[in-house]
């Protein structure tokens, strides 16, 4: 059997054709069913940033056709784009996959649910079923093995987790939202997500504020009343489009002998600035704007590349192991097939021979301990030579000089 | 037999020291076995003490390098209550290599011996020692805190990138920890100084530097909590003045045998 994979991702197509090849679970599924036929077996991995078919079949090159042009009829400018790997290339493909490590953000966590969903989906049978297992293994170990998945990977996350760096726990920390730009949106479901409450929103449009007060849960507030609110909030994000501040450094200073000492964590998302760069130097306020926050988030993705070198070891160990285990399938009917001829000879002679009840018992023992010293060495050293790439040399050469020819 | 555990004691301290620089360096495995030497280190050396308190005639840590070797185990103890949870393991950074410093400093003295006669064995004494030291590793404790603290709050201030990478505890939660250390340690100081003037009194001794300074020492823990309590003083000027006290335990520590074991 021969694994064939072919695939369009975002390394070489544009959103505007990946888009077009995007395949819902139904429809992914369905194609899986479709491509595997009656005998062979096919999985369909279908993700924003890709869209794989993995197919396992005794003609690779049949195979190969069929999933390009499945491809194809999705959109046919796929063409050029199109990559197609086999055997042991297509495994150490998937694995990488997997581990997150041909995705666009390094380590990214979603890609092992969704490589998961599209094996639970797919048709599989004894070759692309141990492939996706061992796949799915392989992301696991790397992310538990590394940090490759640990530290954010974009603003608004890093945003959250610089907010647990000051308060630790975010539960029950209270949130002021000030305007309603769409990373200040994200940063703030983000923030709720670890626990925090939106307590307040402020905006200049009162119907905006009200309409996400409303979504969050908290009390719309006109931009005027941001600092009446202040001394009792525990992080601000602000995000408007205003082209001025809406903070200065002396609003806050007003507000710190009512904060009695608790820290102020304030996230400014806003182009040109809305908060006054020198509130930082105030005493227990911690001020990051976009460049600050962007500056973490390059620091974390530079982290999880290096992290990437040692994931990359161990997706490698893994993919080795899968081409062991292919390999000794092309040698294991061979050594079964010799194993039963020579049973069926050592049978056929102990019947030909005339002995008594024990001295039969006896012969049995010695000739069964025998024929397994005898089979040992020669089964190592096909299994050896199988993951050697010679294992198809080996298996030929026994069944030639063993007659096994018959039961290939 | 008590060498037998000091020195599996220290090596334990000493793995768990190495180890939390590991896990400064790469989080992970390395944190997990500072960790496990911390605990292995911290039972070993309770053993340590369990055998010289069988075997001592008397109370067996009436010695200056005795009295160190239960403060190390004291100070061991109090970090373990926090310190083996992941988000606190940094803590450990400041206060085991402390640890090993003073166990192989309290073995320098003698203080790990088995065979060694209590001068002192009134009941007076014991509670006077035993609650001193216990506040004062309390005190170390709180000291490794704000340290954290003073640490994290300098990387928050100056916008260090690597931030996320290698995590310390949220600076709020520190400063949290750090008053309640103190308001746990605080009245076993009180309560230790007052059994300590009760036997003066009682036995007519006179007042020397080290008590006046260990009633400053009780002067500044009492007024962080005081001023912590009254004018919310909190972050970075309570640490400072968390190590400020500090440093007068150091003083006491270190001069108590110039005084009390003359």
């Amino acid at each position: 059997m021969r694994i064939v994979l072919v695939g369009v991702s975002h390394h070489g197509a544009p959103l505007e054709l990946r888009e077009r090849a995007a395949l819902g679970s139904d429809q992914a599924a369905d194609l899986a069913r479709r491509l595997a036929g009656e005998s062979g077996e096919a999985v369909c991995l279908s993700t924003c940033n890709r869209t794989e078919l993995y197919l396992a079949d005794e003609i690779g090159e049949e195979a190969e056709r069929r999933a390009e042009a499945a491809l194809l009829a999705l959109e046919a400018e796929l063409g050029p784009t199109l990559y197609r790997l086999r055997d042991e290339a297509a495994a150490l493909h998937l694995f990488r996959v997997a581990a997150g490590l041909d995705s666009m953000v390094p380590g990214e966590g979603e890609i092992l649910g969704q490589v998961r969903a599209a094996y639970e989906a797919g048709a599989t049978g004894s070759i692309l079923d141990r492939l996706f297992r061992q796949a799915l293994h392989a992301g696991r170990k790397a992310r538990v093995q590394t940090s490759i998945g640990e530290s954010p990977a974009s603003v608004s996350s890093a945003a959250a987790a610089l907010a647990e760096q000051v308060f630790g726990d975010l539960r029950g920390r209270r949130i002021l939202v000030v305007g309603a730009g769409k990373v200040g949106d994200l940063t703030a479901r983000n923030l709720l997500s670890r626990g925090a409450e939106i307590a307040w929103i402020a905006n200049r449009s009162a119907d905006r504020a009200a309409d996400l007060a409303a979504r969050f849960g908290g009390e719309a507030l006109p931009l005027e009343r941001v600092e009446a609110h202040l001394a009792a909030a525990d992080v601000l994000v602000s995000s408007t489009s205003a082209p001025g501040r809406i903070l200065e450094r002396e609003q806050v200073e007003r507000t710190l002998p009512a904060r009695k000492g608790r820290p102020l964590f304030l996230i400014d998302l806003a182009v040109p600035r809305d908060l006054d760069p020198s509130i930082h130097e105030l005493d227990g306020c911690y001020l990051y704007d976009i460049d600050d926050l962007q500056a973490v988030v390059a620091e974390t993705l530079a982290g999880r590349r290096r992290e990437a070198d040692r994931a990359e070891a161990i997706v490698g160990e893994e993919a080795h192991r899968f081409r062991e285990w292919q390999a000794s399938l092309d040698v294991v009917p061979a050594i079964a097939s010799l194993r039963a001829r020579a049973e069926e000879i050592r049978a056929a002679e102990l019947r030909r021979a005339k002995l008594s009840d024990s001295e039969r018992r006896a012969a049995e023992s010695v000739t069964a301990a025998v024929l397994n010293k005898l089979l040992h060495l020669p089964t190592i050293r096909m299994k050896e030579a199988a993951a050697a790439a010679d294992g198809v040399i080996y298996a030929d050469a026994v069944r030639h000089l063993f007659g096994l020819e018959d039961e290939r | 037999m008590a060498e037998l555990l000091f020195w599996p004691a220290l090596l334990a301290y000493g793995e768990a020291a190495v180890a939390y620089v590991g896990e400064a360096r790469h989080p992970g495995l390395a944190g997990r076995l500072a960790t496990w030497g911390v605990r292995i280190g911290w039972l070993v050396q309770t053993a340590l003490l369990a055998v010289q308190a069988a075997r001592a005639d008397g109370f067996p840590w009436s010695t200056w390098a005795g009295s160190l070797n239960l403060f190390v185990w004291l100070v061991v103890g109090a970090y373990l209550f926090w310190g083996c949870q992941v988000p606190y393991r940094m803590l450990g950074l400041t206060v085991l290599p402390l640890a090993a410093v003073l166990l192989a400093l309290a073995h320098a003295g003698g203080g790990t011996t088995a065979h060694g006669t209590g001068r002192y064995s009134n009941l007076f004494l014991v509670l006077h020692v035993g609650l001193v030291l216990a506040a004062f590793a309390g005190f170390t404790v709180a000291a490794g805190l704000s340290a954290l603290y003073l640490w994290q709050e300098r990387r928050l201030k100056r916008r260090e990138t690597s931030i996320l990478r290698v995590r310390a505890p949220g600076l709020a939660r520190l400063d949290e920890l750090t008053a309640r250390t103190i308001v746990v340690a605080l009245p076993a100081l009180t309560l230790g100084i007052a059994v300590g003037i009760a036997r003066l009194r009682d036995r007519g001794g006179g007042f020397d530097a080290l008590m006046a300074v260990t009633l400053v020492t009780w002067a500044v823990y009492g007024l962080y909590l005081a001023l912590r309590l009254a004018a919310g003083v909190r972050g970075r000027r309570a640490a400072y003045l968390a190590l400020a006290g500090f440093l007068l335990v150091a003083v006491v520590r270190f001069a108590l045998p110039m005084t009390h074991f003359a």
